[in-house]
């Protein structure tokens, strides 16, 4: 049965079993492959998505459970050529491997729509539920407060 | 101590180095004839590439996993060749020897093995254009000088840019690469510069670049379910049944062709099991769910963990199995020391945990092989996969895709085989990606290990003797792959008199291998914690102890040789270790309750690193790291210094990650399949870490793993510090101890 879907804006209809989670409806039916998989059981963040403005695992999420609700993927994320994240994890060097960086991303943008100065113990509290494999924590953490900066000298925090 | 050094080879090639096989007969092994490796082809051509308007294109030869060689070795090439960094645009070669030498991502090699070819390949292609230039203006090519992509000629104040002089300097025969004219360090305007990424802007937006990403037209996506037993057989499945479910394609019961030596080689072949193919991933998952397998088990069953420390227990009571080295006689001055300590130490099994599941997409079509690997090693995917599916080495394509993460687990190319021969049967493109819990119970695990060990003080306090019994798995002849000891680790050679044994008689049948910083990423921790317990016991600070056993001459065996990559170097040791001190004002550190620091160092992979922990342990246990600082001596250049203390960062949160891990075996059966099995380092978790690179003389070396092994030792000497309590066991829950 067709489920329709937002998807970064755009309306899509797609005809998968309804407990099919979200990760792979995005990677192989719409060919959103920004959005990893890392652990199926929503324990490293790979797969983060925005739906509503929040970040989910999208390896858990049913796609029935997210009809007609907003879904934005790292591929969305930018309303211009690119977020202040991205941009302050371009300037502060973040990655190494980088498989892990799209669920980081969205997880720091969706902190940063709540919380636009978050402290480090926010940052702590937001970001472990994503693993860097690499070990990039400590860029992470700077470029949070990087792309906060940026947010702020832009006036919005979307 | 004159130990074998052939025997020695044949236990540790394979091991310490982590170095498999067929490439690495070359680099690895006799230093002199280290120089003459890699002989990379004259022909420029293949790395660079220069358009008539002046953009250049550099090929980036190595596998890209996240260690940076995809930005800092074309960096090389394009300092020699004196262009404006901006104007280069970097591409992944294809695997390909015949144009790019050795293609490897391994032992930290990317810069000892690249250094000085790719800025030679740079040199080559600036002399001909300047020839080129100097040719058209009828002038010496010594009065041309070039600039940001420019050749120059002062005197007549006329320049032209390379693009326009490309087509008559393709012509040209490249010069011979030793006989090109390198630039004075001095003059860099691009090595020791800080370079972001060049794939940043992609990895940021989500563009599909990594091997998972890959998708060819009329693929098919597949799992193969395997026997939770290493090796075990398909007995019966109902294919039949799962051939109706939806999406899916094909279901084939895998024989396997795996070897029935126990001592299993990297690659032993494809692993049995019951293959899925369907439209999409979900489709083969989700039918995989419905699979009934009877497993025939094989003869792996046995394997247990609980066994495998009782046994190992068992060999340190007996002999050493054979006797590794000796010198000095260690047995005789341990009767007569003033003080004998002893310990037993081990460490565990351990995963990869790339973020990246293995995964690869192969399409066999017309008796030729194209296929998308994420490999560290492509020549050997280039020989397995041609023998997999009965073609020649020249009939398989190999395109390198980024990978999520290495780390030793993707020289084993059991991902790629497995697409190819799959593909083959299919008769279609085929992806297959493993699912976490594949991925984690059918990895090539870093071998655990158990040391005895024992040490003789005299009434100064000085180490009179060392006597090491190493306890590993094998048959008594051979050693299990990455499961071998390395006789000249240090203290050896520095201490009056050394024995070390080893065991090698505990049989084990599942696949093992390299894990970044192999044999000493467990090691270090044991060799490094027991210098500290012998400071202790003789009443030293652990630097000045450490100091003074790197100020002794070596024995004999072990002279210093500076300008061997592969001898340790006393004096760069001495010289982290004061550095790291330094920084992290050791010698005024102050002792508080329940806080403490440590201190650890050691020499692998060509490049030196000492570490300084500082911990405080709660009532319970629970430890919270709240600094690491980490000295470096890679020698003369650190080509990209962001890119290089990202990497460290990398590696000691790597190290921290690693004492919460552990593979156990229960049946044959590996007992962990996911994260919530397996603690991975997290964000909270994480300290604040300093990296700092002592600049030596010597020619530069890489960074891929030399952090990593010292941060453990560095870590439990500071748990002591702050305690008392020695860790002696490996991951810290077995010894009563958990990360906060």
């Amino acid at each position: 049965m067709a489920i329709t879907l937002n998807v970064n804006k755009k309306p899509h209809s797609v005809d998968v079993p309804g407990d099919t989670p979200l990760l792979w409806v995005l990677r192989d039916v719409l060919g959103l492959k920004g959005t990893k998989y890392g652990c199926g059981i929503a324990l490293c963040g790979t797969c983060t998505v925005h739906v509503d403005g929040r970040a989910v695992r999208s390896c858990i999420m049913p796609v029935r459970s997210v009809e007609n609700r907003m879904i934005t993927t790292i591929e969305g994320l930018a309303d211009t050529e690119i977020h202040p994240v991205q941009q302050a994890w371009e300037e502060i060097d973040v990655p190494q491997c980088g498989y892990c960086h799209s669920g980081q991303i969205m997880s720091a943008a969706a902190l940063l729509s709540t919380k636009p100065k978050p402290t480090d113990a926010d940052i702590d509290s937001a970001m472990s539920g994503n693993l860097c494999r690499c070990g990039t924590y400590p860029r992470i953490r700077e470029a949070i407060h990087r792309a906060a900066e940026l947010l702020a000298s832009k006036g919005g925090t979307r | 101590m004159n130990p074998d050094r052939r025997s020695f080879l044949k236990i540790c090639a394979i091991a310490g180095g982590s170095f498999v096989l067929e490439v690495h007969e070359t680099p690895f092994v006799h230093a002199q004839a280290r120089r003459n490796f890699a002989p990379l082809p004259v022909e420029p051509s293949a790395f660079v590439h220069i358009a008539p308007e002046g953009s250049v294109t550099i090929m980036a030869k190595n596998p890209e996993g996240g260690q940076g060689v995809k930005t800092h070795l074309p960096m090389l090439i394009a300092e020699e060749l004196d262009i404006d960094w901006k104007d280069v645009k970097v591409e992944q070669a294809d695997g390909d020897r015949k144009l790019y030498g050795f293609q490897f991502l391994g032992g930290s090699t990317a810069t000892p093995m690249n250094w000085d070819p790719l800025r030679r390949v740079g040199a080559a292609w600036r002399q001909m254009l300047v020839s080129s230039a100097a040719t058209s203006w009828s002038v010496p090519e010594s009065e041309c000088t070039t600039k940001a992509g420019r050749v120059l000629h002062s005197a007549s104040g006329r320049s032209v840019g390379y693009g326009e002089l490309v087509a008559q300097a393709a012509k040209l025969t490249p010069p011979a690469l030793d006989s090109v004219k390198l630039k004075n360090a001095a003059d860099y305007t691009i090595i020791g510069t800080s370079r972001r990424g060049v794939d940043n802007r992609a990895i940021v937006t989500g563009e599909p670049i990594f091997g998972i990403d890959v998708e060819l037209p009329g693929m098919l996506h597949a799992v193969l379910q395997k026997c939770p037993v290493f090796g075990g057989k398909v007995k019966t499945a109902n294919t039949e049944e799962i051939a109706k479910l939806p999406g899916v394609k094909k279901v084939l019961v895998v024989e396997g062709t795996l070897t029935n030596d126990p001592i299993l080689p990297l690659n032993p072949g494809i692993e049995p099991g019951v293959a899925i193919l369907a439209d999409t991933w979900w489709q083969a998952q989700s039918a995989r769910k419905r699979l009934k397998v009877e497993w025939e088990y094989g003869a792996g069953t046995y394997q247990s963990s609980a066994a495998f420390v009782q046994q190992a227990a068992d060999a340190l009571k007996q002999a050493f199995g054979q006797t590794i080295g000796s010198y000095g006689e260690a047995e005789a001055r341990l009767q007569k020391a003033a003080k004998v300590v002893a310990a037993t130490y081990s460490y565990p099994f351990l995963p990869h945990n790339t973020l990246e599941p293995q995964g690869s997409t192969a399409s066999f079509k017309g008796g030729k092989l194209q296929i998308w690997s994420t490999t560290q090693d492509p020549a050997a995917v280039r020989r397995l996969t041609a023998s997999i599916t009965g073609i020649a080495e020249p009939d398989v394509t190999i395109h390198m895709v980024r990978s999520g993460g290495a780390f030793g687990r993707r020289y084993v190319n059991d991902d790629d085989v497995e697409a190819a021969w799959l593909s083959k049967q299919a008769g279609r493109p085929v992806k297959i990606t493993w699912s976490r819990e594949d991925d984690m119970t059918h990895d090539s695990y870093r071998p655990a290990g158990t040391i005895g060990l024992k040490a003789g003080l005299d009434a100064k306090g000085s180490v009179v003797a060392w006597r090491q019994h190493f306890v590993t798995f094998g048959d008594g002849k051979r050693t299990i792959l990455n499961g071998g000891i390395d006789p000249h680790e240090f203290p050896a050679g520095y201490i009056p008199a050394y024995q070390l044994g080893m065991s090698d008689s505990i049989p084990f049948r599942t696949r093992t291998g390299p894990l970044r910083a192999p044999c000493f990423n467990g090691r270090v921790f044991v060799l490094q914690s027991f210098l500290d317990e012998l400071a202790f016991a003789a009443g030293r600070d652990p630097l000045d102890f450490q100091l003074e056993l790197l100020s002794h001459p070596p024995a004999s065996g072990f002279e210093v040789q500076p300008h061997n990559p592969f001898s340790l170097n006393p004096e760069r040791q001495r010289g982290v270790l004061e550095m790291v001190a330094e920084k992290s004002n050791w010698r005024i550190r102050k002792k508080g309750e329940g806080r403490g620091m440590g201190i650890a160092a050691y020499f692998c992979q060509q490049s030196y690193f000492a570490e300084v922990a500082e911990v405080s342990v709660d009532s319970r246990n629970r430890i919270t790291v709240h600094q690491i600082w980490a000295a470096g001596d890679l020698g003369s250049h650190v080509i990209n210094p962001r890119e290089a203390e990202n990497q460290a960062f990398g590696g000691i949160i790597d190290a921290l990650s690693q004492m919460e891990q552990e593979i156990t075996f229960a049946k044959g059966e590996v007992e962990q399949a996911n994260f919530n099995q397996q603690a991975l380092l997290r964000m909270r978790q994480v300290p604040k870490i300093e990296v700092y690179f002592r600049k030596t003389e010597f020619p530069p070396k890489g960074l891929g793993e030399p952090m990593l092994p010292p941060v453990i030792p560095a870590v439990t000497n500071a748990v002591f510090a702050a305690t008392g309590k020695r860790i002696r066991t490996l991951p810290l829950n077995r010894s009563g101890f958990a990360f906060a």
